[in-house]
């Protein structure tokens, strides 16, 4: 069943158009990533799917959510799309638990006893239920991507983008997150994942969206797109690409 | 032909004394509780999308930041009664206060809240929050906690500068101090005195702005 539509989005900033005309659907339960060169849309594509970046043509839908030009309802939408950035964007007063509590209380107006308690399980689903106490500057970089995906999980999006998640990461803490998004992958969490990491695209994703120069250029199932790409701007991507 | 200070000349006046500073720190409180208290919602419009409601706001802070308080002062105790807004010495005063931090803090806390980092804004909106709602619980505390020091430096200035209020006969510590030269004619342990109690007064204000920081501002600064 489909569960995020995309038609003939269109994006331009002043008379550069980064996004000409995207068609994308994306299954429930299925994790897809978009890879590409930078430059190539594919975050822009990404912050189209919340609202955060305007369209100026085309439609998206979301679990029935409409999104077109001028017709928009962003706060309906963004309760279905969870979102995960690269520099993690922690509210720095908060601690932990505050943090991932903050938008259930404010947005939904759950009491604040039973957010606490689904925030406690967020950070226990992620493995930081014994630093619900700490304040971002206190986490590592790791920790804080971690409790960053605790408060998306917790207003219980339908969808969850992640935006380069572990890019702004030391290498040794690429791994503890990747390992969160796999879990959720396994729970049948419907992801979008805009990542250079290819080897985890590879074995996790069960479809592989490559962009370049604002349209999609091949799509696929991961094995297959790496082992007979198309078309040159993708087996050149490939080549470039390291498998680590 | 040497001069014989005799402070106990000053301290006969105690109690005048007393009320001054007492009506100082009352002056300074309101002032600072509701002068600050506009400047957030001068500082929140200033980061408003409302192009009628910013040039509404700067207009004032620039008036108010380009005139002499005195001024101000006279204005509204002398001038507004001729529009039938007559106020005491005490109510003009406090609200001469109130509006002369609010434009300075506008300020202040504008510079506080365009520093919040752009992606904090986005996670908040990504959570469904509309722009009060992000405003109230993601920006405004780190906001205020980045631009303390600098609002409480002002708040200290108000402060002192009520000591311009005593043209208007609010009874404040300078005005209190006049009262007891003109009574002794001792002006030097008078002023000298009043000196030594406004310095005490800054110092104690720092001291609890910097604690109310504390207690309201528990995380250490960071971006």
């Amino acid at each position: 069943m489909s569960l995020v539509k995309l038609q003939g989005i269109r994006k331009s900033y002043g008379s550069n158009e980064v996004l000409k005309g995207i068609d994308l659907t994306v299954n429930e339960g299925q994790v897809v990533a978009l890879i590409g060169r930078s430059g190539s849309g594919k975050s822009t594509l990404l912050r189209t799917i919340n609202g955060l970046e305007e369209i100026n043509g085309g439609a998206l839908e979301v679990d029935g959510e409409m999104l077109r030009p001028g017709h928009t309802n962003l706060r309906a939408l963004r309760m279905k799309v969870g979102m995960v950035f690269q520099q993690f964007n922690l509210f720095p007063h908060l601690s932990a638990i505050e943090n991932v509590m903050l938008a259930p209380v404010v947005v939904k107006k759950q009491n604040k006893a039973e957010a606490r308690e689904v925030a406690a399980a967020c950070l226990a689903k992620v493995g930081l239920a014994d630093k619900e106490k700490s304040y971002p500057d206190q986490l590592s970089g790791g920790q804080q991507q971690r409790v960053a995906i605790a408060r998306a999980l917790a207003m219980q999006p339908r969808v969850l983008l992640c935006d380069e998640i572990t890019s702004a990461l030391d290498p040794e803490l690429v791994n503890e997150v990747l390992n969160v998004v796999r879990k959720l992958a396994e729970e049948g969490m419907t992801l979008i994942l805009v990542t250079h990491e290819m080897r985890f695209a590879r074995d996790v994703c069960d479809n592989l969206v490559f962009m370049h120069g604002g349209k999609i250029r091949e799509q696929g199932e991961p094995e297959q797109l790496f082992a007979a790409p198309a078309t040159a701007e993708l087996s050149q991507f490939v080549g470039s690409v390291a498998f680590h | 032909m040497a001069y014989s200070f005799d402070f106990s000349a000053v301290f006969d006046y105690s109690d005048v004394l007393l009320q001054g500073i007492l009506m100082t720190v009352q002056l300074t409180a309101v002032g600072t509780v509701f002068g600050v208290g506009l400047g957030i919602v001068g500082a929140a419009v200033m980061t408003s999308r409302s192009r009628i409601l910013r040039v509404i706001v700067s207009a004032y802070v620039e008036l108010i930041r380009n005139t002499p308080f005195l001024v101000q002062l006279f204005f509204i105790f002398f001038g507004l009664p001729a529009l039938g807004f007559r106020l005491s010495a005490w109510e003009a005063a406090s609200l001469a206060m109130v509006i002369n931090l609010g434009a300075y803090s506008t300020e202040i806390i504008r510079a506080g809240i365009e520093a919040t980092p752009k992606g904090q804004i986005e996670a908040g909106l990504s959570l469904g929050m509309n722009r009060v709602q992000v405003f109230r619980h993601i920006i405004i505390s780190p906001a205020m906690q980045r631009i303390w020091p600098a609002l409480s430096s002002q708040i200290v200035i108000v402060m002192l500068g009520s000591a311009v209020c005593s043209q208007i006969a609010a009874e404040e510590l300078t005005y209190a101090a006049n009262f007891i030269q003109s009574r002794n004619f001792r002006a030097f342990e008078s002023y000298f005195v009043t000196t030594i109690l406004y310095l005490a007064l800054a110092i104690a204000l720092r001291f609890v702005l910097k604690m109310v920081g504390n207690h309201m501002f528990k995380r250490r600064s960071h971006a």
